[in-house]
């Protein structure tokens, strides 16, 4: 943890040297506890380090599993769930069902839905062309076409019907808190909290919880998606509703105007852009829910993820996993179109404006007839064909999938035992065998000397909760593969990132890829994974890394191509090579980004340690994938789950503060 | 503008007419498909499908004989077996074919809160050890006695068993007793839980094709030992009551006699798929015949299971009298 907390601050003190001073020590205090703990550990190996094996329980976990058997037992009488959680669960299963029917199940009788796929397409054509432009109306029926070539249709519309309930009420709930928590700082500093820990804490931990609640299919599926999606449209309003310009308010007092009017007249129109840029990552959040949600039966693409995978059949779960990356481009496109798009509009033409009225209406007219042509004929109800398109692309996909695995498993293997033997398994015993007070100083140690006293008093508390979740060793067993998996992460940022910061050229050839490998469902790329690494530790951190590092790249991206232009033209007119200006100019200017990019880089990976455990990756992981599958082990899979979110807080708090130091 | 409203509304009516032109068979004309579903008083039958193949192969043929011999509305659900049997007591589920032992589970629904029920033995025998690939078997035959496994011990070391050798354990929910055995017979053993099913299906493929050591937690029937024969290592014999208690456990698994557990209202409700439910009985070769056309056919499962019914229609016809 010490290499990549500390990693901004070593390019901080480059052009900062000439107002050194007090800022020199910091590194050597950092320096000074590292050694300290080593010799500490040397003496001190293998004691007190509150270690559990993988059947034992503590009070806490015996507590929790009582809870939960006790709302088990009581569902059927307890007031609470009669004329709430039933009642909520009522309405959103109205809601998924109305949807259902509207595009992917049968209905009333009709073997079909009320719309059929010619209906959807030019549905989703036109409402691209009317809120964005016809280049992305372009994109969007080309690529729901091919969701229906893949031979995925029905599929592909579930996963829909899901995603646009599950926004509707992520939406519904989260642009009003947004709003508040953009005009109060106090109710804004009570949820952030609860925001941090609604993104955080894994999915599995909550699957069985939710489905003892809301019973299993659609409604605790979009539930589920709904706890994860929120937060993005919550943080995104704030943002927005904080980022109008005082002056502008201050214009809207003096004219007199009351709350409600500023509010509605002023802050929503002028942070409009925003609020639709937040839309975007709830949609984008509510997809990566996809397969998470098929586990507890939700129809649609992530079930054949699943289902595909329990025989290994790459190819297929391939298939469907490119089916959930073609939606969330279209709709990302879509969504990023209509933030742009009064822009667009103010600098285009007036004739166009003019055309504008009548040809939507004209838009309207054909979308109708064609919803209408999709709810009456067969031939554009169903979509035509077998799906040709979706096994040639499942068996190019197994062909890939057994070339790698012959060819460079011997290769694989070799990068796997040398990462582990000597960067993972010395750092692991490092923090599972000192005694858990050594590592709770250091941690707490870190804190105050990276990122101050606030920063300190808040890793001791969550220093002080990882013991009580009685999980002390696997989290420091997790631990040591996040850092392990964000130092690789920041080194992939690193190169990539100062190559697409650099190029524009780079940066077009190289964005999709990233985007993809962002949305792609972990699923399906664990099979590859498992055949080239075998179930390791290790294949928990590529896959970790596969998900985190595409992040860190784009903001790395971002930071080096804002360093001023003037400024690397002076350093090349001075004579620097590239290499010097790389390392002597770019990053250390670009240090804001780099510690944003350490910061969401473990967080990502943070949220991939269950995936891990489903691949090998043991720990906490494991704990919570075993708490979501057998009901002895569901309090400490609960445990494990907070956990989780623990480290997550503490290291999010701790590199925050790093980074407004480093500013400062 | 209301130049432009004419010109679109005239497009409009020329293309609607086209189109509706060529129009074609309409939706709910014919494709009812006869009165299969109109019979029967069967109704709505909720089936949970836990998340492996052989499993799959039940539900599939179970489903197939349900829809088409007693008109049933079949609704297949995709859960891990802790939510299948939660789902018992919402009515959301009316049963699950095949149950591996959980005692855990049968005392918290069957005898706690009684929302679920026995409902028999599916014939399948759950069989549950250590296996090694058939290269390794072939190549040291003594290792299929655990006297022998310290002899190897050092050549199942991986990155993940820390000096000793590597036991490999997988999905969470699988009923084992592994690190206690290891503990126990005092073998030089860690073991190291691959986490998921997949995990373990492929460490397995990849050891057989690479002729790498390997040896982990197995059991059949599964789909996967047709494509490769894993060889099951004896530990020594189970004796009835070697493993009453789990931390002192020093003994092979049992043979499990796997069995269906049904929701306490569909037992009562009449409902002919529960008599079917109740009369389901296999073998293990006819449910690794099923899970075959499914894992490596990759057959659909309602296709294999077709397959299955119109080639043994002599045993559908029992379970159904």
């Amino acid at each position: 943890m010490a290499l990549a907390v500390e990693k901004p601050h070593k390019t901080d003190k480059v052009p900062r040297a000439a107002v050194a001073g007090r800022r020199i020590s910091r590194p050597m205090v950092v320096a000074a506890i590292l050694v300290v703990w080593l010799v500490l550990f040397a003496a001190l190996r293998g004691r007190q380090t509150l270690t559990l094996a993988a059947a034992d329980l503590t009070g806490l976990h015996r507590w929790l599993n009582d809870v939960n058997d006790s709302v088990g037992a009581n569902r059927n009488s307890n007031p609470l769930f009669l004329y709430f959680f039933n009642e909520i669960r009522l309405v959103i299963d109205n809601l998924v069902t109305f949807v259902q029917s509207l595009i992917s199940q049968p209905t009333d009788g009709r073997p079909l839905p009320q719309i059929g796929w010619l209906g959807v397409v030019g549905l989703t054509g036109y409402v691209s062309w009317a809120v964005g432009n016809w280049r992305v109306a372009l994109l969007a029926v080309a690529g729901f076409t091919f969701l229906g070539l893949q031979g995925l249709w029905q599929e592909s519309m579930d996963t829909l019907a899901l995603t646009l309930s599950a926004v509707l009420v992520a939406l519904l709930i989260g642009i009003p808190l947004g709003v508040w928590a953009g005009l109060s700082d106090r109710f804004n500093r009570i949820m952030t909290p609860f925001l941090d820990f609604m993104q955080t804490m894994p999915t599995f931990v909550y699957l069985a919880p939710l489905t003892l609640i809301f019973l299993i299919g659609g409604a605790s599926a979009v539930i589920t998606t709904v706890i994860y999606a929120a937060p993005p449209a919550i943080r995104i309003t704030a943002h927005a509703i904080r980022s109008v310009p005082e002056t502008t308010v201050e214009a809207a007092d003096s004219l007199g105007t009351t709350r409600v009017q500023q509010l509605l007249k002023v802050l929503l129109p002028m942070s409009r852009r925003t609020v639709v840029m937040g839309v975007n990552q709830t949609i984008m959040a509510a997809l990566a829910m996809v397969t998470i949600a098929a586990l507890i039966d939700a129809p649609g693409l992530g079930k054949t993820v699943v289902q595909a995978l329990q025989s290994l059949d790459v190819g297929t779960a391939f298939n469907a996993g490119l089916a959930i990356v073609v939606m969330a481009i279209v709709l990302d496109r879509v969504t990023t179109a209509a933030a742009g798009r009064d822009e667009a509009a103010r600098r285009s033409e007036d004739r166009f404006l003019k055309w504008r009225t009548p040809l939507l209406a004209a838009g309207a007219a054909v979308s109708a007839v064609l919803v209408y042509l999709s709810h009456t004929y067969v031939w554009a109800a169903e979509f035509p064909g077998q799906g040709s398109t979706g096994s040639h692309i499942a068996s190019a996909a197994d062909t890939a999938t057994t070339w790698m695995q012959d060819h460079l498993s011997g290769l694989t293997n070799g990068f796997r035992d040398a990462i582990t033997n000597g960067l993972l398994n010395p750092f692991q015993t490092l923090l599972t065998d000192s005694p858990w007070w050594l590592v709770a100083a250091v941690l707490v140690g870190l804190g105050v000397v990276l990122g101050g006293w606030w920063a300190g008093a808040i890793a001791t508390v969550c220093v002080g909760l990882l013991v009580a979740t009685g999980l002390w060793s696997d989290s420091m067993t997790t631990l040591a593969s996040s850092v392990v998996a964000t130092v690789l992460v920041m080194l992939l940022g690193a190169v990539f990132g100062v190559w697409m910061g650099r190029s524009r050229l780079v940066d077009r050839l190289v964005r999709p890829t990233l985007d993809a490998a962002q949305v792609m469902p972990p699923f399906v790329y664990l099979v590859p994974f498992l055949a080239m690494f075998g179930p390791s530790r290790f294949t928990a951190i590529v896959a970790a890394v596969v998900y985190a590092a595409p992040v860190a790249i784009k903001i790395i991206a971002d930071g080096v191509r804002n360093v001023p232009e003037a400024t690397v033209e002076a350093a090349t007119s001075a004579g620097c090579n590239t290499w010097q200006i790389i390392t002597k100019v770019q990053l250390p200017m670009a240090r804001g980004a780099l510690t944003l990019a350490t910061n969401q880089g473990l967080i990502y990976v943070l949220s991939m340690v269950v995936v891990g455990g489903l691949v090998g990756a043991g720990a906490l992981g494991y704990d919570v994938v075993a708490g979501f599958s057998q009901g002895e082990l569901y309090g400490k899979g609960l445990a494990a789950g907070l956990a989780i979110v623990l480290l997550g807080v503490m290291f999010d708090r701790i590199t925050q503060a790093a980074a407004r130091r480093a500013r400062a | 503008m209301a130049r432009h409203w004419r010109a679109g509304a005239a497009g409009m009516a020329v293309l609607g007419l086209t189109l509706t032109a060529c129009s074609g068979a309409k939706v709910g004309d014919s494709s009812s498909g006869g009165s299969k579903s109109s019979g029967g008083k069967c109704g709505t039958f909720n089936l949970a499908v836990n998340p492996w193949v052989g499993y799959e192969a039940d539900a599939a043929v179970v489903a197939y004989v349900a829809q088409h011999d007693l008109g049933c509305t079949v609704t297949k659900k995709d859960l891990k077996e802790e939510i299948a049997w939660q789902g018992f007591g919402t009515g959301e589920v009316d049963a699950v074919l095949e149950n591996w032992g959980h005692d855990d589970l049968k005392k918290k629904y069957i005898t706690g809160q009684k929302t679920a029920v026995e409902a028999g033995q599916t014939g399948n025998k759950g069989i549950i050890g250590w296996f090694v690939p058939p290269w390794l078997a072939k190549a040291h035959p003594d290792i299929t006695d655990w006297k022998n496994l310290d002899k190897y011990a050092a050549n199942f070391k991986t990155s993940e068993s820390g000096g000793k050798g590597q036991l490999l354990d997988g999905d969470p929910s699988y009923v084992t007793n592994d690190a206690a055995l290891v503990k126990n017979l005092k073998l030089d053993y860690k073991v190291v839980y691959a986490g998921s099913e997949t995990a373990l299906i492929q460490a397995f493929r990849t050891a057989e094709k690479n002729k790498q050591w390997t040896i982990g937690y197995f059991y059949e029937p599964q789909w996967f030992l047709s494509e490769v024969p894993l060889v099951k290592v004896n530990l020594p014999a189970y004796k009835t009551g070697c493993d009453a208690d789990a931390a002192k456990v020093a003994c092979d698994y049992p043979v499990y006699n796997l069995d269906k557990i049904v929701s306490a209202k569909f037992a009562k409700s009449g409902s002919p798929a529960y008599d079917l439910v109740k009369k389901f009985n296999w073998t293990n070769d006819d449910q690794n015949t099923v899970a075959k056309y499914i894992a490596q056919d990759k057959m659909s499962p309602d296709a294999a299971a077709r397959k299955w019914v119109e080639a043994n229609r002599g045993k559908v016809d029992a379970w159904l009298k």
